[in-house]
């Protein structure tokens, strides 16, 4: 018989198998760290690349090697009137679709918030604009606005085509109302997105205990009263994540804007979005200002983000 | 007293119930709410209406004014969306409409031949479907097995400074697309990733990836540690413990995942825009940028949209109990 290396295995003897066995340490790095590493190569670096660049005159299409003009980019943002005025109309894009939204929103989550025959497929149903591809929802709205043949002008009662409402080069009925394409952007938005407020504004509704309608009830207290007292201090708090995500997001848009108006007419729906992207990828390239630029609104987002996800956590907590 | 025995004894309460709630005020505006609730839900409905039938219409039909509600439907859009087509001389048409007749033409060309044309191929839309299939498909498998391990280490490890990592990847997804798109250009220009599908994969599984680690992790956090600890003690690894007990316990939190991520990747409009220009190009940016004879080609675009329309209302369906969860990163439970 060969001799053999294995231990002979006595009756009664605990024999430990010399299996390989990954610590949970080693696991959890393992699990851990592809996340990491993509991240940070594919986000991190890149964000302290484009740090770089902010400080220099680089333009993309150019062979010249960046040079380093420290603060410049940033204080020909800060002193550019054309910079405060495409802040300022995202200001305006922000307010008004966000707020729109949050009304809109909050008035669905109201109606459909008791069962009655068939509403849980209104409910979905509502939801669907919130999942399609803004841009191709830019382009069919696009579509629906167009004064020859879209059905928006058709819909206001504009008839004549060419004479009625021309929404995205902001002509009601031939007058040129400025603001009016802005709006058309807005009521898009405001379409896509107020399914997404009440769907976390119905959520906070479900979690309301009846109890409180109940004592409320007992105690004669008005609708509006019950509405003030107790609807809204206990949706609040979800209310206010759907505002502060939708926020973060107006200043992101992009999808939505770029294929429907690209900016136009003239400068009335250019967002610091789509003013960004001209200034990085069409004309001249100007990646260090554009990153000083990206840098700017980075910082507001960031902000926001924090509060965003802090509160997030917040009311994870609670739950 | 008589009158009493006329109605009878009443009857017993058997059910609680709140006069307010029965009350026949209250029944008429719970009536009015359901109208209303359906009034609603079709004003939200009414665009996507308008698109679905635009897509039906012929070339002619989508651009009359005032526009048409009754009409011929027909399968024009999705005709010139998917193929290039060639205008034929009448002679041609003639021997055709011929070969038509014996029934030796498939639909498409069918289609073709009544406006007149000879179809020579598909389209680059076509190519840039299968872009977006290929992308979105390959980045969203990354994506989820990636996330699933580090949600599984973020949910049962604990590490220092765990909360800052999980900002750190959530933080991520918050960064406008351009912001990132200004240096990745550089870096893919010099990588030769610009323009290729490579690139565009591990852009979206990135993009991707603070998603379903958060959605994964609210996921895993409810499979009880109980299970594992059990198969640990019975002498499972750690690993055959992932694999055997939680893998199988998150099989449903995995596919809510997996559509999410499909659905963000398969929509995604920016990056594409900034790191494609043909070969790598995806289909939202196709249908952005198309033009046709003449400018812009809106009964295709009207196909175009509606064959993305298709599978996001099958997929809000499948999905109406995890959308909330899905849009605010697991966090919500609903």
């Amino acid at each position: 018989m060969p001799p053999t290396n294995e231990p002979q295995q006595t009756a009664g003897a605990i024999r430990i198998q010399p299996r390989r066995h990954l610590s949970d340490r080693s696991i959890q790095n393992l699990f851990i760290w592809p996340t990491l590493a993509l991240l940070i190569a594919v986000n991190l670096f890149p964000l302290a690349y484009s740090l770089y660049f902010s400080f220099t005159n680089f333009l993309a299409v150019q062979n010249k090697p960046p040079g380093w003009v420290g603060f410049a980019n940033f204080g020909t943002i800060l002193n550019e009137p054309e910079m405060w005025h495409y802040f300022a109309t995202t200001g305006r894009y922000a307010l008004m679709s966000v707020g729109l939204q949050t009304i809109i929103g909050f008035g669905l989550a109201m109606l459909v918030r008791r069962k009655f025959f068939g509403s849980g497929l209104i409910t979905t149903l509502i939801l669907i604009p919130m999942m399609l591809s803004p841009a191709v929802v830019g382009m069919f709205w696009k579509m629906i606005y167009n004064p020859n043949f879209g059905f928006f002008n058709f819909i206001v009662g504009a008839g004549d085509a060419g004479k009625g409402v021309d929404m995205l080069a902001s002509k009601w009925f031939g007058t040129s109302t400025p603001g009016l394409a802005l709006f058309a952007v807005v009521i898009v938005d405001v379409w896509m997105w107020s399914p997404f407020v009440m769907l976390l504004v119905l959520s906070g509704l479900n979690a309301i205990p009846e109890y409180l309608y109940e004592a409320a009830a007992i105690d004669r207290a008005s609708a509006w009263f019950q509405f003030r007292r107790i609807t809204l201090p206990q949706v609040a708090p979800l209310l206010l994540i759907a505002v502060l995500f939708r926020t973060i997001e107006a200043f992101k848009a992009f999808d939505l804007i770029m294929p429907m108006t690209g900016g136009g007419p003239g400068d009335q729906t250019e967002l610091i979005a789509v003013q960004l992207y001209r200034k990085a990828f069409l004309g001249t390239f100007q990646t260090g200002f554009s990153s000083a630029l990206a840098y700017i609104i980075l910082i507001i987002i960031v902000a926001a983000s924090n509060v965003y996800i802090k509160y997030l956590n917040q009311i994870k907590g609670e739950a | 007293m008589a009158r009493f025995e006329e109605r009878g004894p009443r009857l017993p309460v058997a059910q609680a119930t709140r006069v307010d709630k029965v009350h026949p005020r209250a029944r008429t505006v719970r009536v009015l709410v359901a109208l209303v609730s359906v009034v609603m839900a079709l004003v939200m409905l009414l665009p996507v209406g308008v698109m679905v039938i635009s897509a039906m219409k012929t070339r002619a039909d989508v651009m009359s004014s005032p526009p048409k509600i009754f009409f011929k439907p027909t399968l024009e859009g999705l005709v010139l969306l998917l193929t290039d087509r060639a205008q034929l001389s009448e002679e041609d048409q003639t021997k055709m409409q011929a070969l038509a007749d014996q029934g030796k033409l498939g639909l498409f060309a069918r289609i073709a031949l009544s406006t007149g044309m000879e179809i020579t191929g598909p389209s680059a839309y076509v190519t840039r479907l299968k872009n977006s299939v290929i992308i979105a498909g390959t980045s969203t498998v990354a994506s989820v097995v990636l996330g699933l391990f580090a949600a599984y280490a973020f949910s049962r490890f604990a590490m220092r400074g765990k909360n800052d990592l999980l900002f750190f990847i959530l933080s991520t997804r918050m960064l406008p697309a351009v912001v990132v798109t200004i240096p990745l250009f550089l870096m893919y220009r010099q990588l030769g990733l610009h323009d290729r599908h490579l690139g565009m994969i591990i852009l979206y599984t990135v993009f991707n990836l603070s998603f379903s680690v958060w959605l994964l992790k609210g996921f895993i956090d409810e499979i009880p540690k109980e299970y594992e600890e059990a198969a640990l003690v019975d002498g499972y690894t750690r690993m055959q413990a992932f694999f055997r007990i939680v893998l199988p316990q998150a099989v449903s939190g995995i596919a809510a995942t997996v559509v999410f991520c499909l659905i963000f990747a398969w929509n995604e409009y920016a990056f594409a825009l900034m790191l494609t220009s043909q070969r790598a190009r995806t289909a939202p940016v196709g249908i952005a940028t198309m033009m046709g004879r003449g400018g812009i080609e809106w009964s295709a675009i009207a196909a175009g949209a509606v064959g993305f329309l298709v599978p996001v209302v099958i997929i809000t369906f499948a999905l109406r109990k995890y959308l909330l969860r899905g849009i605010t990163f697991g966090a919500i439970r609903g």
